[in-house]
């Protein structure tokens, strides 16, 4: 089963590929529409900045290209900034339009007793416990590093939260598409099971 | 609220783990790739690679170490030893690393800090501070060098603008503690934390599961670093993870 983990030049692809690989599927890191429409499931990691990102993903037309994905149903997993992008519009050093693949909006922690960025091992509360992401899985710690985060329009797309001061998204899904602010190739055993899950999606 | 973080820390030269290693269950002891998966598979939340080599080859080896890590574990490591340059840093990021750690060369030239954090976010840049009670200053100096030189400059002044020059954490080790295996060195931790609002990770002394206790209450650190009580089995992880969260600390 071929993963298409979207390459457009932001970041460093090796360790969701890798992790990919380990859990039994084959990675195709690929920045090509064609590869990536064929593909069964399709990752769109990301770390860097929004406005940079929707930049790179404009100037290689491969905005057009995760629409058009979204639209046909293939499996979609955003990570951390790549969740971000598929909401619409993010406030990260002015005003960005996202990929409106999910309605809502990206914005900075509010300064004050908690450090930004969120960095570190935070604990998931599951909003919705009975989404197949969640089979078989117990609440647990995973690993986030962001300064901004999502406020989705509806509370139906979200699946998952954790606790900084206030409730962050975590986890969001609506359909073949989903979004995992923390990293899970970085977050130990819960983290790959959750990658796990989504993989079992694309089959 | 975020979990304190229990981090191993595996001295490489060359390719190969140094510091005592006595895991009777791994193939090959010396692999710091294995050691490394081992040590994701007991719950550690972190790991640091501290790169001792002296050759141009043993600094090639590494970078390929951090590939190999990189596919093989699932939590977030640090790399330290001997990067002086954006180039050293951009090397053992592309490799795979999250984060690098910088001592005597953010010493030397504290714009590199700043550069780094402009390049690559503050998330990836820890100062590595090694740290010594002063007795005519009746404070803590830095030295580097691997300890071997006093810099004349007051830890608590040094850390202060490391974060303001974009550090997104501080790496602390107590020359006093090190080695002695009586405890963290809670004076200097407790008054680095309270000079910073980044995390600061606490290094040298541990020799009992108390110590990290001691260390996240008193010492107010974000996270506790040590070697060869790891390496000998003397702290099992899965053991100190049990009665730290036994205790009310917040741990994954």
């Amino acid at each position: 089963m071929a993963i298409a983990i979207v390459d457009y030049g932001m970041g460093n692809l090796h360790s969701v590929s890798k992790a990919v690989e380990r859990l039994g599927d084959e990675p195709l890191v690929t920045g090509k529409r064609e590869e990536i429409l064929a593909a069964d499931g399709i990752i769109l990691p990301g770390v860097g900045a929004f406005g940079d990102a929707m930049e790179q993903l404009r100037a290689t037309s491969l905005d057009k290209v995760m629409k058009e994905a979204a639209e046909l149903g293939k499996p979609l997993l955003g990570i951390c900034l790549g969740m971000q992008l598929l909401f619409s519009k993010s406030e990260e050093h002015g005003h960005h339009e996202g990929l409106s693949i999910l309605p809502g909006q990206v914005v900075r922690f509010e300064s004050g007793a908690y450090k930004v960025p969120h960095m570190g091992w935070n604990s998931l509360t599951f909003t919705k416990p009975e989404h197949p992401l969640f089979a078989g899985l117990q609440e647990g710690h995973v690993y986030f590093v962001h300064s901004y985060h999502v406020l989705p329009d509806q509370s139906s797309d979200l699946l998952a939260v954790t606790d900084y001061g206030r409730p962050v998204t975590a986890i969001v899904g609506r359909g073949n598409v989903h979004g995992m602010q923390f990293h899970p190739e970085k977050s130990g055993e819960l983290g790959m099971s959750l990658l796990r899950n989504f993989l079992a999606l694309t089959r | 609220m975020l979990a304190k973080r229990i981090i191993p820390c595996l001295d490489v030269k060359d390719g190969r783990v140094v510091k005592g290693v006595n895991f009777v269950n791994l193939r090959d002891a010396g692999d710091p790739v294995e050691l490394a998966a081992l040590y994701d598979r007991e719950g550690a939340d972190e790991l640091v690679f501290l790169d001792i080599s002296a050759s141009v080859e043993g600094r090639a080896t590494m970078e390929e170490v951090v590939r190999k890590t990189a596919g093989e574990i699932a939590i977030p490591f640090t790399v330290g030893g001997g990067i002086s340059s954006v180039d050293d840093m951009k090397r053992i990021l592309r490799a795979g690393a999250d984060k690098i750690g910088i001592n005597t060369a953010a010493v030397k030239q504290p714009e590199l800090i700043s550069a780094g954090a402009r390049k690559f976010g503050s998330q990836c840049i820890v100062v590595a501070v090694d740290a010594k009670y002063n007795e005519a200053w009746g404070e803590w100096e830095v030295y580097t060098h691997g300890g071997r030189t006093p810099s004349g400059i007051k830890a608590l002044d040094w850390v202060r603008q490391a974060e303001s020059l974009g550090a997104g954490e501080i790496l602390l080790t107590s020359m006093d503690a090190d080695g002695t295996k009586d405890g963290f060195d809670l004076p200097l931790t407790s008054a680095v934390s309270s000079s910073v609002s980044i995390p600061v990770i606490a290094s040298g002394g541990a020799g009992k599961e108390e110590h990290f206790y001691d260390v996240f209450t008193t010492g107010k650190a974000d996270a506790g670093l040590a070697a060869t009580i790891f390496h000998y089995k003397e702290i099992s992880i899965p053991e100190l993870k049990q009665h730290l969260s036994g205790k009310g600390v917040d741990i994954r």
